[in-house]
């Protein structure tokens, strides 16, 4: 792996064995306006990042934008605790798998978490007042003794310290048999649905004790279990739209107009087998991982192991276009298999235009490939070659041919360094990279702004 | 399934790890992963048809048909469980070939032990019983019969009394129950697939009881793997050659993984059993029992 010339005195190579399990990072996400940055983790905690909206002195430059990109630690709090189901004698991770923002409809944020079987939703306010003055109580809130007030006064409210407080609004408990894999908030601002392995529930974000199962994909006989259900998302515009992704590599666009339970698809999105490649792994690296409406509504892109895939929602058939992320690990499927990591469940985003589209994969590469051209580059998220400020340089897989200076060959990726969670800024060119512990935010000096097409 | 393997890794590898997977799966924090348990189930199971395949081009390249026979034919006459003096190389080629071709029947019965007999109700006439003093273990001894074949030219006994016989009787050693089972179809171990027979009129709950030869001893629900598992013990106690114990035992395994899912989340209490040291410790001989057979 290139290597940039490291300080002598720190080497931060032992520090990778000492991540701590409940720090990994296991989704991120950012709100609807882009300013605010919320990670979940394997503990079970979430971590709010602010954008700052003061410019730094030092990188003033004229015509720079109020914006200065950071992003800091806003709040943070412990969504989910580790449980356990004492009718099965099964434990519930706090692992949290997903985070989605409401979009914002007065000075709070509200924000849903998941974790294996309980999705919550939380209000994120600020306060900056408090009232002083009471009667009955002194400054620290102690009452007072009656005998000492002598007068009335009316409680004001006096500028304090900005304090931020998250409070849980709803526990949507007892939902899902099977472990939740994706949220999704629908378009109306009133509903969501959770996806498990088998099954999709449609609640409204005011009722907890009641949800509305939308696909059943469970077999009467679990012995003719064939797929599960890998991801759900609801249509951008179209809030009677939302599509599930499969093990298979199937998707399915559902119209929650047509019945009240969609085990019937409007459309299904399948890609024939390619009958030459078949191997003991075709299952497993077909297996959707990840599926993302486009911001216009009318393209999917999906995840497999080896590819992502763009589609037409007019168009079942197959995809429109197909990126190869790590083709060479396809000679590699044996060991892949062997460690575990073919079942790694890479996520994919668009770009605020959709006309770049984002991916992760080993060695803390991640990937990003431009529609328009086809072409992709690899980029690397790793403390040691990313000073603060620095141009990402880009990084090559040597997959044959002639040699750069630079390249990695296939076997000296290190596979536990993956990149499986990523965001895009809604409307800008900043990107926000977990690799394991550590986060990364990536923003595009050079065309900060996203050109609308 | 392509033989154009990525890797060095063979079938029989692939099988082993992912059993292995499977049980480790069973005590992952979190509970069982559904998606990733199917997943491997699924590697299981293409693994499970390049391996037999791969038997079954070997046997099919081996002895005339008629040699077969004629051993086959021998065989129904011995004791099943005295066998301590037959070559256990020449018994599985016999009776792998006595369960089918290879176009129809016997996929997964291939590596399957002798002690089983393909022979109608009327063999238990042979008294096995009597010899279950001589084991060390207790064992089960179980006949079973076959329904309707589309090739049955290998059944060296009468047509009639194979296609008409349709019950499977079960012998538990343990407990000298006798248990017959109606209408319950082809038994694994007799190597006939019931896909291509007439399954489709058999109702689940009847499936899961003739899928295993209704090894009922005790109530409805016996487990399928605790069938399996009291055919693996029997096949211990039948032969010395702890090579060809440990095949049975990972060849049980694949039969009980043949429809795909089967078991994997009904049946998570017993997959320890089937997965137990024993089978796990004897993986490594796998190789040498495959090059044997």
């Amino acid at each position: 792996m290139g290597e940039d010339a490291e300080s002598p005195k720190i080497n931060h190579t032992f520090l990778r064995d000492y991540v701590t399990e409940a720090d990994v990072i296991s989704t991120v996400e950012f709100n609807q306006t882009g300013d605010l940055l919320a990670t979940g983790d394997k503990g079970g905690r979430v971590v709010i990042f602010q954008r700052e909206t003061e410019s730094k002195g030092e990188s003033d430059e004229p015509g720079e934008t109020g914006d200065s990109g950071e992003y800091n630690v806003y709040s943070t709090f412990q969504s989910h605790e580790p449980d356990f189901d004492y009718l099965k004698s099964l434990e519930i991770e706090e692992k949290i798998n997903k985070i989605r923002w409401l979009p914002q409809q007065n000075a709070a944020h509200f924000l849903l978490s998941t974790n294996d079987k309980t999705i919550k939703l939380w209000k994120v306010s600020e306060r900056d007042k408090r009232p002083e003055g009471y009667n009955l109580k002194d400054e620290e809130g102690r009452l007072k003794a009656v005998s000492t007030i002598t007068s009335l006064q009316v409680p004001v409210l006096k500028p304090t310290d900005l304090m931020v407080e998250v409070r849980p609004r709803r526990v949507f408990a007892n939902g899902h048999t099977y472990h939740v894999n994706s949220i999704s908030v629908n378009s109306d601002g009133e509903t969501y649905l959770s996806a498990d392995d088998l099954r999709i529930n449609m609640w409204h974000l005011g009722i907890t004790d009641r949800s509305f199962n939308i696909v059943d994909i469970k077999p009467a006989n679990m012995e003719d279990l064939t797929e599960v259900i890998t991801a759900a998302e609801f249509h951008p515009h179209h809030c009677h739209l939302f599509v599930y992704s499969s093990s298979k590599g199937t998707l399915r666009l559902c119209d929650m107009r047509a019945s009240a339970l969609c085990d019937k698809h409007t459309k299904l999105f399948e890609e024939p087998e390619d009958p030459g490649s078949r191997s003991f792994f075709s299952e497993i690296i077909s297996s959707v991982s990840d599926v993302k409406f486009s911001h216009s509504g009318r393209y999917l892109l999906t995840r497999d192991y080896l590819t992502a895939k763009v589609w037409d929602l007019n168009m079942d058939k197959g995809p429109v276009e197909t990126y190869q992320v790590h083709e060479y690990l396809r000679n590699k499927l044996c060991s892949l298999y062997e460690n575990d990591c073919i079942f790694d469940k890479f996520e994919c985003v668009w770009n605020s235009s959709d006309s770049v589209i984002m991916t992760g994969a080993y060695n803390s590469f991640f990937r990003m490939f431009d529609r328009e051209t086809g072409r992709g580059v690899t980029l690397e998220a790793w403390r040691e070659s990313s000073k603060p400020r620095a141009v990402l340089r880009t990084r090559r897989v040597y997959t044959g041919g002639k040699r750069r200076r630079g390249d990695v060959g296939v076997d000296s990726l290190d596979f536990t360094k993956k990149i499986l969670h990523m965001a895009w800024h809604p409307s800008e060119n900043i990107i926000a990279i977990a690799a394991t512990n550590n986060l990364y935010i990536f923003q595009d000096r050079v065309n900060p702004e996203t050109q609308a097409q | 399934i392509t033989t154009n393997m990525e890797c060095a890794v063979d079938a029989q590898s692939l099988i082993s790890i992912s059993l292995m997977k499977i049980h480790n799966s069973r005590t992952q924090r979190g509970g069982i992963k559904l998606h990733k348990n199917l997943l491997v189930s699924y590697v299981l199971r293409n693994a499970r048809q390049v391996y037999i395949k791969e038997k079954y081009a070997e046997i099919y390249r081996m002895q005339q048909y008629e040699e077969v026979r004629t051993v086959c034919n021998e065989i129904q006459e011995l004791n099943p469980l005295d066998l301590d003096s037959e070559d256990a190389d020449d018994e599985d080629q016999a009776r792998a070939a006595c369960c089918g071709d290879e176009t129809s029947l016997c996929h997964r019965g291939a590596a399957q032990p002798a002690v089983h007999v393909r022979a109608p109700s009327t063999l238990l006439g042979c008294c096995p019983f009597e010899d279950s003093s001589k084991e060390s273990e207790p064992c089960e001894y179980r006949s079973c019969c076959m329904e309707a074949s589309p090739v049955s030219h290998f059944d060296p006994f009468s047509a009639d009394n194979i296609r008409h016989c349709n019950k499977t009787t079960v012998l538990d050693l343990d407990t000298h129950v006798v248990t017959t089972v109606e209408n319950g179809y082809l038994h694994q171990d007799c190597c006939c697939d019931a896909l291509q027979g007439g399954q489709g009129a058999q109702s689940p709950a009847k499936k899961r009881k003739g899928e295993f030869g209704g090894c009922v001893s005790e109530a409805e629900d016996v487990s399928d793997f605790t069938a399996a598992r009291k055919r693996a013990k029997r096949e211990d106690c039948s032969y010395s050659n702890p090579d060809y114990t440990e095949t049975s035992n990972i060849s049980n395994l694949i039969s009980i993984f043949g429809s795909g899912f089967s078991g994997l989340l009904s049946r998570q209490a017993d997959l320890e059993q089937i997965c137990s040291k024993q089978a796990l410790a004897g993986l490594g001989a796998w190789t040498r029992a495959i090059v044997a057979f």
